[in-house]
């Protein structure tokens, strides 16, 4: 992959970025009537004058909208998000606190649904039509169709409440207690895992099939490579491609469950504060959360996208 | 006789789902109790007579709730997939058969909404303006748009030069009526497609946001804020938390296999897979 591709890609991401932080910061604007109004009123309820002056002057709504605009892009650009609106609290430390442990979810997450999705979906098309391939697919089916929070909800019903063998939920540092740690961990990375594990499957099974077809992988059987060595390095290194594809498609289902399974299994990621916010009317906050979360989706995708360019080099030339 | 085989796939699901929506559509027609009344002295009570699976926390029905939760969760999931629908279908004829900057900008503007994982955006506008089935509405509605008018700019582009368009434009069609009623009957399948996808992924999103408090406003019925419910109280009564789920996943599980079997019956393109 060459330098010029890497930086196109680079500019359409910084690019898209900025959209983004337009639109958050626009939404606030595009609503009819008075911003800080809107914020502060609850069920058609008029808020006092003086509470929305205040915040009129917090939110710096007296300045045009221009310099608003200006104001907001500068700030993120020095990494400045703005306050919280319920406690002064710096949105930018909020997040470097909580984005991590987000991205730790999301990462086993993942990793458990490639391990899970991928080879079972080699096997199902090396069974095509067989006992194995039949229970995948049906599994996959019931997999698609459970809401990520259903699932975590009944993992923690069935593993915590009933069988007593898993915690329910919680969190632990790392450094503090490891092994309780990945044992909090578990419940919520396998509901993470679920959507991926079961798309995967699907795309890994078809992409097999395919590739199967293909007449270099008779050259290679008639050569009398072994059957594994066929398999691993003609097939499913071809039939890789589409499931990386897949990979990225499935990047906005992935943050958007975090949200939800951080909740499930209290998990203290980024879900906590935003939630908070979102119930609060704590504006900053949830541009600050949604902003980084949806930058985060353009990184991964810009990631998916260096791994496809690298497993197939087609991808950068064209 | 692919296309038996087609029709065939699309009974059971498509039976279900009518089976659902039925059921929503009548739920004031049922003998139930009212699915908002509290009665505290039968909190969390077992099935009875009546109340065939018992209580919720509050006393209320579950049976009934569950029921008028399916009226909620379809009603806003429908009337969200056929707002994106009109509206983006429209976007899409506007693209796919207009030139110029005007018509570029009608599909590929609507590209912004899917920088946003859906449920952050959704998210967004619930701080703006505050929880509700119209919030809800109007947030998936939006988010299905660039489906919609994507769906209908590729297949306004695959058909617009066809001998049956060009004929009738040749009879002295005017755009109007050349787009409603040559190009869009032509081009239905893949929109039917595209709404059954829509409603199935609304259905998802709205009790996922309901779930977390933040969509239908208690008390009325909804499958998520049933299961939001149920988890404070799933010590004592495990079966309240099974219920809404059961529910939930086999609807969407049947709404799934519905729009698989449409698209195989309807989408030309991936027919025969």
């Amino acid at each position: 992959m060459s330098a010029t591709w890497l930086a196109r890609k680079l500019t359409v991401v910084a690019g898209l970025a900025w959209l983004v932080a337009t639109i958050v910061f626009l939404a606030l604007h595009m609503v009819p009537g008075d911003p800080a109004e809107l914020l502060l009123s609850t069920g058609g309820v008029s808020p006092d004058p003086a509470s929305v002056a205040e915040l009129r002057e917090k939110l710096g709504l007296e300045r045009p909208l221009f310099a608003q605009y200006a104001a907001f892009i500068g700030g993120l650009l020095r990494g400045d998000l703005g306050t919280s609106l319920i406690d002064d609290y710096p949105v930018i430390s909020e997040i470097a606190l909580r984005l991590p442990r987000t991205l730790e979810l999301i990462a086993a997450g993942s990793v458990i649904a490639i391990l899970i999705g991928v080879p079972a979906g080699v096997f199902a098309a090396l069974d095509r039509g067989g006992a194995f391939d039949r229970a995948a697919s049906a599994v996959t089916a019931l997999l698609l169709a459970v809401p990520v929070f259903v699932l975590g909800t009944l993992l923690v019903l069935l593993f915590a409440q009933t069988l007593r063998i898993m915690p329910a939920g919680g969190f632990v540092p790392f450094a503090q207690d490891p092994v309780q740690h990945l044992k909090l961990l578990i419940l919520p990375a396998i509901a993470i895992a679920k959507g991926l594990a079961a798309v995967l499957f699907r795309m890994t099974r078809a992409a097999m099939l395919d590739a199967l077809a293909n007449d270099y992988v008779r050259t290679a059987r008639a050569k009398g490579l072994s059957p594994t060595r066929v398999i691993i390095v003609h097939v499913l290194r071809n039939a890789l491609n589409p499931v990386v594809t897949v990979l990225g498609l499935q990047m906005g289902t992935l943050l958007g469950g975090t949200v939800l399974v951080e909740y499930v299994f209290n998990w203290p990621g980024m879900s906590t504060p935003l939630l908070r916010a979102v119930e609060g009317r704590d504006y900053p906050m949830v541009v600050g959360i949604v902003l980084t979360i949806s930058v985060l989706f353009l990184l991964l995708n810009l990631v998916v996208e260096l791994v496809h360019a690298w497993l197939d080099p087609r991808v950068a030339h064209s | 006789m692919s296309g038996n085989r087609h029709l065939k796939r699309l009974w059971l699901p498509g039976g279900f789902v009518a089976l659902i929506a039925l059921a929503a559509l009548c739920a004031p027609l049922f003998p139930l109790p009212d699915p908002i009344r509290q009665d505290v002295a039968n909190r969390l009570a077992g099935p009875m007579a009546g109340s065939w699976l018992g209580r919720d926390e509050f006393g209320r029905d579950v049976l009934s709730r569950l029921l008028w939760g399916a009226r909620t969760s379809l009603s806003v999931a429908f009337a969200s997939a056929l707002t994106a629908g009109a509206i983006g279908v429209l976007l899409g004829l506007i693209g796919g058969w207009g030139k110029g900057a005007a018509a570029f900008l009608s599909v590929r503007s609507m590209d912004i909404v899917l920088c946003f994982p859906p449920i952050l955006l959704a998210l967004l506008v619930v701080t703006l303006l505050g929880p509700g089935a119209a919030t809800l509405i109007l947030v998936l509605s939006v988010l299905y748009l660039p489906g919609f008018a994507r769906v209908t700019h590729a297949e306004v582009l695959a058909v617009k030069s066809r001998d049956y368009v060009e004929a009738t434009r040749a009879l002295g069609a005017r755009p109007a009526y050349l787009l409603l009623r040559t190009v869009l009957p032509n081009i239905a399948g893949p929109i039917l497609v595209q709404l059954s996808l829509a409603v199935a992924a609304a259905v998802v999103l709205e009790s996922g946001l309901s779930f977390l408090g933040l969509g239908v406003v208690p008390p009325a019925p909804s499958w998520g804020l049933m299961i939001r419910g149920a988890r404070a109280t799933m010590e004592q009564a495990p079966l309240l938390l099974v219920w809404p789920c059961a529910a939930l996943t086999l609807t969407i599980l049947a709404m799934n296999l519905l729009c698989d079997g449409l698209r195989d019956a309807l989408d030309p393109r991936t027919a025969g897979r």
